[in-house]
C-alpha cells in the first residue's frame, strides 16, 4: 500500500499514478476488512477504485499530457513543501512514540455478520440529518461541476 | 506464541501517518493538478483508516459511518476538482499549478 502510495506521488505520467492509486485503494480496502469494516471495504472498492478513478481517467484522457511529462515536474516551492512535510512527519513520530501506550492492545470485538445491518440503523436513525446534508451536499457538487465543465458559462 | 507480532492499532495509526505524509508531500511539491488531486485522496485515505482503526479500538459503528461520510466527500470535492480543471484547461491549454496566477498581483 505504501508502494503504490510512493508511485503515485512520484510518477511522470499521471495514468500511472491513477493506477497506482487503484492499488493503493485496494490494499486500504483490504485493511478495512481486516478491521471488521465489511461495509466500508465494500464501498471503497465501488466508490473509488471504480468511480472516482474512472472520473480521473477520463480527465486525464481530456487534457492532453504530452506537454506536460516532458516538462519540470516540481515546483518552485519544492524544497520549503518538503520541509514542512518533514516537520510534520517529526511531530507525527514524536507524537507516536510519546504515547506508544496511550492505545489499547487488546480490541474490542465487533460482530462482523450484521455490520452492514447495524450501519444502516445507525445511517438512517442516528445520523439522518447529516445524511441529508450528505446528499444534499452531492447534489451541490453534481451541478458544480457540470457548469464548471461546460463550454460557455 | 509470544513472539508473533500482533498488529495493534498503532501499527495501523502509523501506516495511516505515512499515507498522510505522502500525500502532503504529493500536494506541496508536485506541478500537475491531476497528480495534487490524487494526493488530496490519499490524505482522505489516510484520515479513514485513522476513523476505522478508532472505531474498531472502541467498538461502536461511529466511525465507519463517519467514514462514509468522508468517501461522500471526497466523491463530490473529486467532481468539482476535475470540473475546474477542465474549465481551466480549456482557457490555458496546461495542467501545470504555478501558471495558475490569474489572482495574483
Amino acid at each position: 500500500m505504501l508502494i503504490g502510495g510512493i508511485l503515485v506521488i512520484t510518477r511522470r505520467n499521471p495514468v500511472h499514478s491513477a493506477l497506482a492509486l487503484i492499488v493503493t485503494l485496494l490494499a486500504q480496502a483490504s485493511i478495512y476488512l481486516m478491521l471488521y469494516a465489511p461495509f466500508v471495504a465494500g464501498v471503497q472498492i465501488i466508490l473509488y477504485a471504480g468511480g472516482i478513478m474512472v472520473l480521473f481517467l477520463f480527465v486525464i484522457m481530456l487534457v492532453s499530457i504530452d506537454c506536460s511529462i516532458r516538462e519540470r515536474q516540481l515546483n518552485r516551492q519544492w524544497l520549503v513543501g518538503m520541509i514542512a512535510a518533514a516537520a510534520l512527519g517529526g511531530s507525527l513520530i514524536s507524537a507516536f512514540v510519546k504515547g506508544r501506550n496511550m492505545f489499547p492492545e487488546h480490541a474490542l470485538p465487533i460482530v462482523e455478520s450484521d455490520n452492514t445491518q447495524n450501519l444502516a440503523t445507525m445511517l438512517y436513525g442516528q445520523y439522518m440529518f447529516a445524511f441529508e446534508i450528505a446528499s444534499l451536499l452531492l447534489l451541490v457538487a453534481i451541478i458544480g461541476a457540470v457548469v464548471m465543465a461546460k463550454k460557455k458559462i | 506464541m509470544e513472539t508473533m507480532l500482533h498488529i495493534t492499532t498503532l501499527h495501523y495509526l502509523v501506516l495511516g501517518a505515512a499515507l498522510f505524509l505522502l500525500g502532503v508531500v504529493g500536494v506541496l511539491t508536485r506541478r500537475n493538478v491531476v497528480i495534487v488531486l490524487m494526493s488530496i485522496e490519499l490524505i482522505l485515505n489516510a484520515v479513514n483508516l485513522n476513523l476505522i482503526a478508532f472505531s474498531r479500538v472502541w467498538g461502536g459503528l461511529h466511525g465507519q459511518v463517519f467514514a462514509i461520510f468522508v468517501i461522500t466527500d471526497a466523491a463530490a470535492e473529486a467532481a468539482v476538482g476535475l470540473g475546474i480543471l477542465i474549465a481551466f484547461f480549456r482557457n490555458k491549454e496546461t495542467v501545470n499549478l504555478d501558471e495558475v496566477n490569474l489572482l495574483k498581483w
